[in-house]
C-alpha cells in the first residue's frame, strides 16, 4: 500500500508538468506560426498590415535595387502576381534574380513588403516547397510558364515536387 | 574500378550484417556460447571490415578525383585542397551514410567485444544490431550507393558545396553519427534485454557507457555545427530552431534524460521501464531526424536536396524500428521487475523530473518540428513555426531543469531528505540573491530571460563547485573519481551554456551599414573603421578581404569569397574577441556611388561572452567522457574481482 501511495505522487507530478507543457506548447504554437501567402493570394485577399507572415516566389530579373546606403529591395512573382518585397539586411550569398526565395515579415500600409529575413537556399537545385507549389498552382490557373529558361525550369521543379504529394 | 568494387564491398557488408543478425540470433537461443555466437561475431567483424575498406576506396576516389562516380562528380572539384576532398567523402547524402553505416558495424563489432557481459544477451543484443545494420545497408545499396557511376563522365566536379569547406564541418558529422548512431547500441541492448527477459537494472548498467559515450559525441558534433553556424553564416546566431538543428536537438535531450535515469535504474532499481524506453525512442528519432533532413518533406536552410524515394525508404526503416523495439516494450516491459519506490526529496525523485522535463521539452520539439507537416497533409495553408514558438515552449522547461540540476547531487537516494543537502549546499544558495542582483544591474533593461537565464547559470556553476569540494575527497576508487569529475563538469558546463545563452539574448542590436574606406560605423562602443580591401585569393576562390581598425588597437579581417566551380559566394567572417566577447564583423557585396566611390556592404555585431557557449559544450563533452572513463573503470574492476 505504501508503495502504492509512493506511486500515485509521482504519476500526479508527472501528469502536471506534461499538462502543463502541452497548454504551453498550445498557447505557443497559437501565437508562432507564421502562415504562406504567395503572390496571388495576396492579390485575391491581401492580408492584414503588421500582420506576421511569410511570402515567395521567384525573383524577378532585373526588379533588384540595392541603394548605396544598403539594404536591397526587389520583387518576387509566381507568375500570377508580384510582391515588392524590401529588406534591410545584407541579403543571403545565395540570393540570385531567376531564383525561388521565400521572405519573412509583415505589409506596410502601401502594400510594400517589409521583411525580417530573406531565405535562399544553399543549393541550386532547391525550391522552397512553399514556392515551388505556389507556382504549380499558379499554373493550374491558367496563368502562362514565364519566358526565360529559368522560370520554365522552375515550373518543372514545381511540377515534380507537386507530383510528390 | 574503384567504383566495382565498392560496390561489391558495400553488397559484401549487407550480407555479412545479415549473417551477424541470423548467426547472432540463433547463438543466443543457443545461450550465447554456441559456435553459432561466434559465426555472428566473425559476421560483424566482416561487416566492420568490408564498410571500412568501401569507405576507404571512396575517399580514394574523391583524392583521385574519379569524376565518373555521381557522387565525387557531385561533391568534389580538382582544384579542392586535398583536405576538403578527403572530408567531402561524408559531405553529402550518399557518402554520409556510408559513414553512417560504417559507425553502426564499428558498434556492432564493439557490442561483440565490450557488450553486455551476459553471453546470451550480448549474442541477441549483437543480432539486433546486425538488424539495424542491414536496414542501413539495404538502403546504402539499394538507395544511395555512393559508387553509382556517372555515363558520360564529367570533367570537372561541381564541388562540395562551399559553405561546408570548413575544418570545423569537417569533423562535425562523424561526431554526430558517433552520436546519432552510438544510441543504436543502446538500443540494441534495451531491446536484446527485453527478449532476453533480462531485469531493468541489469540493462540499464548494460547500457549506459554506450549511451554516455554516444550522448557526449552528440554533444560535441551539435556544438560544432553551433559554432560552424555562428561564424560561417554570416548572421551571427548559433541556434536557429531550424528543422534540421531540431533533428539533432531530440536525441540530445533524450540521451540526456537516458544518461539519467540509467544511473537511477541501475543503482535502485527506479523506473526500469521508463529507461528502456527511452533508449528505445531516442534511437528512433534519429533515424526520425535522418528523415526530417534527407527526404526533403521540410524546408530548411540546410536540407538536403529532395529526394522522394528516399524519404520513402528512410520512412520504412524508422517503421521496421519502431515497431520492433516498442512492439517488445509493449509485450515484454513486465519481465523488468520494479523498483522500491522513492520519496519526493530523494535523488531518484529530481533524476525523475529531470527526465520528466527533458523529455516534454523533446515532445515540445517534436511537436513545432512535425505541426507544419501535419498541416500540409491535412490540406491546410502553408504554415512555418518559428523560434518564437520554441523559446516560449521550451524555455520555461529547460529553466525548471535547471533550477532542479544542482540540488540533485546532494540528495541522498531513497528516503530523501532535503535537509542535510540544504546545509551542504548553502554557500551555493547564498550566491542566488546576490547572483539576482548582479545579473539585473549588469543586464539593466535587458530582457527579463536574460536575467533568469543568468542567475540560472551562476547557480548551476555555484552548485557544480560545491558538489565537486564535498564529493571529489570521499570518492575512493578512480572510479568513484571520475565520475564525480565528471558530473560536476557538465553541470557546470550547463550553467556557463545558460550565462553565454542569456548574455548573447541581451546583446545590443546589429548594425548594418555601406562603407566607404575611410568610413566608420560604431558598435558596444567601440569604432570600426574600413581601412582596406584587399585581393586575397585561394586555392579555389577568389576573394575580397576587408580589414577594420578597431579604435582599441586590434583590426578584424572579414572576407567575401567567390568559388567558381559551385559559381557561389560565401562570407569568411572576421571576429574580434577577447573576455568581454566577440566583435564581429561580415563584409557582403560592394555597390558604386554616385561619386565613383566603392561602399562595401558590413555587417557589424557584438556577442558578449560568446566564449562561455564553447567552454561550456566543451565541458559537457568532457565531463560526459570522464563518467564513461568510470564505466569503463568499474567495469573492468568488476571483472578482475567477480
Amino acid at each position: 500500500m505504501i508503495k502504492a501511495r509512493k506511486r500515485l505522487w509521482v504519476v500526479l507530478a508527472s501528469a502536471g508538468v506534461l499538462v502543463a507543457a502541452g497548454v504551453l506548447a498550445g498557447f505557443a504554437l497559437r501565437d508562432a506560426m507564421t502562415f504562406f501567402h504567395s503572390p496571388a493570394m495576396v492579390a485575391e485577399s491581401p492580408p492584414l498590415p503588421g500582420q506576421r507572415i511569410r511570402v515567395g516566389g521567384l525573383v524577378i530579373e532585373g526588379s533588384v535595387e540595392r541603394p548605396a546606403s544598403g539594404g536591397a529591395s526587389f520583387s518576387v512573382t509566381d507568375t500570377v502576381a508580384d510582391i515588392r518585397i524590401t529588406y534591410a539586411g545584407s541579403l543571403p550569398d545565395l540570393f540570385r534574380e531567376g531564383q525561388g526565395i521565400v521572405a519573412e515579415g509583415a505589409f506596410e500600409e502601401t502594400g510594400l513588403f517589409v521583411a525580417s529575413r530573406v531565405l535562399a537556399k544553399h543549393d541550386e537545385a532547391y525550391m522552397p516547397p512553399e514556392v515551388a507549389s505556389a507556382l504549380a498552382s499558379a499554373e493550374a490557373q491558367g496563368a502562362l510558364p514565364g519566358s526565360t529558361g529559368r522560370d520554365a525550369w522552375a515550373l518543372g521543379q514545381a511540377r515534380s515536387a507537386q507530383g510528390r504529394t | 574500378m574503384i567504383a566495382e568494387l565498392g560496390r561489391f564491398l558495400i553488397a559484401l557488408a549487407l550480407i555479412a550484417s545479415l549473417a551477424q543478425m541470423a548467426l547472432s540470433w540463433v547463438g543466443a537461443s543457443q545461450g550465447g556460447r554456441s559456435p553459432y555466437a561466434l559465426a555472428g561475431r566473425t559476421a560483424s567483424l566482416a561487416a566492420l571490415l568490408t564498410s571500412a575498406l568501401g569507405f576507404a576506396l571512396l575517399i580514394a576516389a574523391f583524392i583521385q578525383s574519379d569524376f565518373s562516380i555521381a557522387y565525387v562528380a557531385g561533391h568534389s572539384h580538382v582544384d579542392k585542397p586535398l583536405f576538403y576532398k578527403v572530408t567531402a567523402a561524408w559531405g553529402g547524402h550518399e557518402g554520409s551514410m556510408l559513414l553512417w553505416c560504417l559507425i553502426l558495424a564499428l558498434f556492432g563489432y564493439g557490442l561483440t567485444r565490450v557488450g553486455p557481459a551476459e553471453p546470451a544477451f550480448r549474442a541477441r543484443a549483437v543480432s539486433l544490431q546486425g538488424l539495424l545494420q542491414t536496414l542501413f545497408f539495404a538502403f546504402l545499396a539499394f538507395a544511395s550507393n555512393p559508387f553509382d557511376r556517372l555515363d558520360p563522365a564529367p570533367l570537372q566536379g561541381r564541388d562540395l558545396n562551399p559553405i561546408l569547406q570548413d575544418p570545423a564541418l569537417a569533423i562535425h558529422p562523424p561526431l554526430l553519427y558517433l552520436g546519432y548512431v552510438g544510441l543504436s547500441a543502446a538500443f540494441a541492448i534495451a531491446a536484446a534485454g527485453l527478449i532476453q527477459k533480462t531485469s531493468g537494472r541489469d540493462i540499464a548498467r548494460a547500457l549506459r557507457p554506450w549511451a554516455l559515450g554516444a550522448w557526449a559525441s552528440l554533444t560535441a558534433g551539435i556544438s560544432l555545427g553551433a559554432w560552424w553556424a555562428y561564424y560561417e553564416l554570416g548572421w551571427g546566431g548559433w541556434w536557429f530552431w531550424d528543422p534540421v538543428e531540431n533533428a539533432s536537438f531530440m536525441p540530445w535531450l533524450l540521451g540526456a534524460a537516458l544518461v539519467h535515469s540509467a544511473i537511477a535504474t541501475e543503482k535502485r532499481g527506479a523506473f526500469p521501464g521508463w529507461t528502456v524506453f527511452l533508449a528505445l525512442l531516442a534511437y528512433v528519432l534519429s533515424i526520425l531526424g535522418a528523415f526530417l533532413v534527407r527526404s526533403g518533406v521540410i524546408t530548411s536552410v540546410h536540407a538536403f536536396a529532395l529526394d522522394p524515394e528516399r524519404g520513402v525508404w528512410i520512412l520504412g526503416m524508422l517503421g521496421v524500428s519502431a515497431v520492433a523495439g516498442f512492439g517488445l516494450f509493449a509485450v515484454r516491459a513486465g519481465s523488468l521487475g520494479e523498483g522500491d519506490g522513492f520519496e519526493p526529496t530523494s535523488r531518484e525523485a529530481f533524476i525523475g523530473a529531470n527526465n520528466l522535463l527533458l523529455a516534454a521539452a523533446a515532445g515540445v520539439v517534436l511537436v513545432g518540428t512535425l505541426y507544419p507537416l501535419f498541416v500540409e497533409m491535412l490540406g491546410g495553408a502553408p504554415v512555418s513555426v518559428g523560434p518564437p514558438y520554441f523559446d516560449a515552449a521550451a524555455t520555461p522547461l529547460l529553466v525548471l531543469t535547471l533550477l532542479l540540476m544542482p540540488v540533485a547531487p546532494f540528495l541522498p537516494w531513497s528516503n530523501g531528505g532535503a535537509k542535510p543537502a540544504l546545509e551542504q549546499m548553502r554557500a551555493a544558495l547564498l550566491l542566488v540573491p546576490v547572483a539576482l542582483a548582479g545579473g539585473a544591474l549588469i543586464w539593466f533593461g535587458a530582457p527579463v530571460l536574460a536575467v533568469v537565464g543568468g542567475a540560472l547559470g551562476v547557480w548551476a556553476m555555484a552548485g557544480a563547485t560545491m558538489d565537486i569540494i564535498t564529493s571529489y575527497p570521499l570518492a575512493q576508487t578512480r572510479a568513484l573519481k571520475f565520475a564525480a569529475a565528471g558530473r560536476a563538469m557538465a553541470h557546470a558546463g550547463v550553467g556557463f551554456i545558460a550565462l553565454g545563452a542569456a548574455a548573447d539574448a541581451s546583446r545590443p542590436p546589429d548594425v548594418n551599414s555601406a562603407l566607404a574606406r575611410g568610413e566608420s560605423i560604431r558598435i558596444a562602443g567601440s569604432t570600426l573603421t574600413l581601412t582596406e580591401v584587399r585581393r586575397a585569393d585561394g586555392p579555389n576562390y577568389l576573394a575580397d578581404r576587408a580589414t577594420l581598425a578597431v579604435s582599441d588597437g586590434r583590426t578584424i579581417s572579414p572576407e567575401r569569397r567567390f568559388y567558381w566551380a559551385a559559381d557561389q559566394h560565401t562570407r569568411e567572417v572576421g571576429l574580434g574577441s577577447s573576455i568581454t566577447g566577440d566583435l564581429y564583423v561580415s563584409i557582403g557585396e560592394a555597390r558604386p556611388r554616385e561619386d565613383g566611390s566603392a561602399a562595401y556592404e558590413i555587417r557589424a555585431a557584438f556577442h558578449p561572452l560568446v566564449w562561455m557557449l564553447g567552454l561550456g559544450a566543451s565541458l559537457i563533452v568532457l565531463g560526459g567522457f570522464s563518467a564513461l572513463t568510470a564505466q569503463v573503470l568499474t567495469r573492468r574492476r568488476r571483472e578482475v574481482q567477480p
